[in-house]
C-alpha cells in the first residue's frame, strides 16, 4: 500500500509543473494536519505489531516457567535462543540452513523454468495443449507429497529433494503461464503479426514480456511451495537441512532444535518473500506501475 | 519503351472483388461478408460505416493479409495481398501499446520486427513524435500518457514505417468526445498532407462524413455494400474543409439523414 500511494504522488508530481495551476509554494495546514495523521496511523500499526509479537514471546517464556504449560511440550523463547546461538557457533546451523536454502532455489528456479518451457509449448500448439490438459490438471490435482517416497526409491536422497521442489511448483507455474498467456490482448498479436512477426517474435516480443506480472505471482507462489517440497523430501531422505533438523529433533524430543530449525525455516520464507516482492516492485514499473496489483 | 507513360502503371491504391467470407465454428457456419466489391483510389479517404457485427473489421483484416478470403480477390496496387505487407499500416480502436515499452521503443517496434535501419528509423520516430506533441515524452511509460496522446503514439507507430495504405479500425471510439473531435482534426490533417490512402472503419456517422472523400453504408450481417456517396461540401468552397470546418456545414446534416436511414438503425429487433 504504501508503494503505491509512492507511485501515484510520483506520478503526479512528474505532471505538476506542466499543470501550470498548482503553485510549488508550502502545503496548507490542513494538508499538513492530512501527512500527520497518516504517519501517525502508520506509526501506531508499526507498535501493534511489534506489541504482538513482545506479547506472545513474554506469554511463551512465562506460561511454561509458571508451570501452566509442559516446557517439554513447547521448550521457551529463551531456551530455543540458546540452542540457536550454540548451534551458530558450531556451525551446524549455518550448513543445514545452506542446504534447505539451496534446495529451495534450485527447485523453484528449476520449477519455474520447467513450466514456463511447458507453458510455452502449450500456447505454441493448441493441438498439443488439448490433447495433455486433461493430464497436467490431473497431475496438478495430485497431493505430490504423496510421491515423496516413490521420489526417494527412484532417485536416492539428494535428487529425491530437487524432484520434490520441482514436482510441487511445476504444475501450477505451467496452469498460471498458460493462463496468463491467453490472456494476452489479442490486438497486441495482431499489430505484431501486421508487421509481418512469425510466431517466434510473437513469442519473445510480446508474450513473454506481457507476461511477466504473471510470472512475477507464479514465483510468489512456487518459493512457498518449492520451501514445502524440500522440507517434506528432507523429512523422509535427508542426512542432512532444516527439514531433517525437524525429524531428528522430534525422535529425541528436544523441541529446543525443532523450533530452532521451525524459526529459521520462518526467516527464510520471509527472505525469499521480501527478495521477490523487491524484484516486483522494480520489475512492474514497467508494467503500468501497478505495484502490487491490487 | 516508346510511352514513357506505360513505366509507371497506375493501379487502384485497393481492388476488393467479390469477397466473400464465412467461418467456421462448431455449431454454426456464419457468412461474414456477402460478395463485397470496392474500388479505392490512391490518395482517397473511404469511410465504411455499418452497425456493429456487420464485418467491416473483418474487411480490414482482408485487406490487410491477416485473414484469407473465403472467394474472390484483393489487390493492393494492383498485387494479390497474401500477407501483412509493411506497405499497409493499422490502426485500432485501442492503442495496443506495449506497457513495457517506452513511447520511443513503441515506435520503433515495427521498424524492429520488419529489420529497417534502426538509426534512421530512430530519427524518423523522434520526428513524428515531436510533430504530435509528444517530444517531451519519448522516454515515458505508456501508462503516464492520457488516452487522447496514446492514441497519437500509435499513429506515429503506424506512420514511422511510411505506409502509403492505411486502414483505421475505430480508432478514436475508445476517446472521450472532445479528444475524439480534436484528434479526428489532427490526424485528418496529418493524413492529408501526406498523401495517404486511407480506409476508415467507424460506427460514427459524423466521423465518416467528416473525414472521408467517400462513404460506404455496409448492411448487417451478412455485410454487403448497401451505399456509397461521395461527400462534398460545395458551400465550404474550392478546398475540403477540416472535419471539424465539415460538421458545420449545410451539406453535413443531409449526409448525416441519409446515412442514418439507409443504416436502419431505428430497427431494433
Amino acid at each position: 500500500m504504501m508503494t503505491s500511494t509512492k507511485a501515484a504522488l510520483s506520478h503526479f508530481v512528474r505532471f505538476a509543473p506542466r499543470s501550470g495551476s498548482a503553485p510549488a509554494s508550502a502545503p496548507s495546514a490542513a494538508y499538513a494536519a492530512y501527512l500527520r495523521s497518516l504517519k501517525r496511523r502508520a506509526l501506531s500499526i508499526q507498535l501493534w505489531q511489534i506489541g504482538l509479537v513482545a506479547a506472545l514471546l513474554v506469554v511463551w517464556e512465562v506460561a511454561p516457567r509458571a508451570g501452566w504449560i509442559n516446557p517439554m511440550l513447547t521448550s521457551y523463547p529463551s531456551a530455543i535462543a540458546r540452542t540457536f546461538t550454540r548451534m551458530l557457533q558450531d556451525g551446524s546451523l549455518t550448513t543445514h540452513t545452506l542446504v534447505t536454502l539451496s534446495e529451495t532455489v534450485v527447485g523453484f528456479v528449476g520449477g519455474m523454468l520447467l513450466g514456463t518451457f511447458c507453458a510455452v509449448v502449450l500456447w505454441w500448439s493448441s493441438y498439443v495443449y488439448r490433447v495433455l490438459d486433461p493430464f497436467i490438471v490431473v497431475l496438478n490435482a495430485i497431493p505430490k507429497i504423496a510421491l515423496v517416497p516413490i521420489f526417494y526409491i527412484w532417485l536416492g536422497d539428494i535428487a529425491s529433494i530437487y524432484a520434490m521442489a520441482i514436482a510441487i511448483s511445476v504444475f501450477v507455474t505451467i496452469l498460471m503461464l498458460y493462463t496468463g498467456f491467453q490472456a494476452v490482448d489479442e490486438d497486441k498479436i495482431k499489430l505484431v503479426r501486421l508487421f509481418g512477426a512469425s510466431r517466434l517474435k510473437v513469442l519473445t516480443k510480446v508474450v513473454l514480456p506481457g507476461s511477466v506480472p504473471t510470472m512475477i505471482a507464479a514465483l510468489k507462489v512456487n518459493v512457498g511451495l518449492a520451501l514445502v517440497g524440500v522440507v517434506v523430501g528432507e523429512f523422509q531422505a535427508a542426512k542432512a537441512g532444516l527439514g531433517y533438523l525437524i525429524t531428528y529433533g522430534s525422535q529425541i524430543f528436544q523441541m529446543n532444535l525443532v523450533m530452532t530449525a521451525i524459526v529459521v525455516l520462518a526467516v527464510i520464507s520471509s527472505l525469499l518473500f521480501i527478495g521477490i516482492q523487491a524484484l516486483e516492485s522494480t520489475v512492474l514499473r514497467r508494467h503500468g506501475g501497478v505495484g502490487g496489483g491490487n | 519503351m516508346a510511352v514513357p507513360d506505360q513505366t509507371i502503371p497506375t493501379h487502384p491504391a485497393v481492388e476488393i472483388q467479390g469477397v466473400t467470407l464465412n467461418y467456421f465454428t462448431p455449431d454454426r457456419e456464419t457468412l461474414a461478408l456477402a460478395n463485397v466489391s470496392l474500388t479505392v483510389e490512391q490518395g482517397e479517404f473511404v469511410a465504411i460505416v455499418g452497425s456493429s457485427g456487420c464485418g467491416k473489421s473483418t474487411l480490414l483484416s482482408l485487406v490487410s493479409g491477416l485473414l484469407p478470403p473465403s472467394r474472390g480477390s484483393i489487390r493492393i496496387d494492383g498485387k494479390e495481398v497474401a500477407k501483412p505487407s509493411p506497405r499497409v499500416g493499422y490502426m485500432f480502436q485501442k492503442d495496443t501499446l506495449l506497457e513495457w515499452r517506452t513511447i520511443i521503443d513503441n515506435v520503433l517496434i515495427g521498424a524492429e520486427l520488419l529489420g529497417i535501419d534502426k538509426i534512421v528509423a530512430r530519427r524518423r520516430a523522434e520526428d513524428l513524435l515531436v510533430r504530435y506533441g509528444l517530444g517531451d515524452f519519448l522516454h515515458s511509460l505508456p501508462g503516464q500518457l492520457s488516452g487522447g496522446m496514446r492514441q497519437r503514439a500509435a499513429l506515429a507507430r503506424t506512420l514511422c514505417c511510411e505506409p502509403d495504405l492505411l486502414l483505421l479500425d475505430e480508432p478514436f471510439s475508445a476517446l472521450d468526445y472532445q479528444t475524439r473531435l480534436a484528434l479526428s482534426d489532427e490526424v485528418a490533417g496529418i493524413l492529408s498532407a501526406e498523401r495517404k490512402t486511407v480506409i476508415l472503419v467507424t460506427h460514427d456517422i459524423g466521423e465518416a462524413i467528416s473525414m472521408a472523400n467517400r462513404v460506404i453504408v455496409m448492411s448487417r450481417r451478412p455485410g454487403r455494400i448497401k451505399s456509397e456517396r461521395k461527400t462534398d461540401f460545395p458551400s465550404f468552397g474550392p478546398t475540403r474543409p477540416t472535419p471539424f470546418q465539415a460538421r458545420k456545414c449545410s451539406e453535413f446534416a443531409n449526409y448525416f439523414q441519409t446515412i442514418w436511414d439507409e443504416l436502419d438503425i431505428h430497427q431494433i429487433h
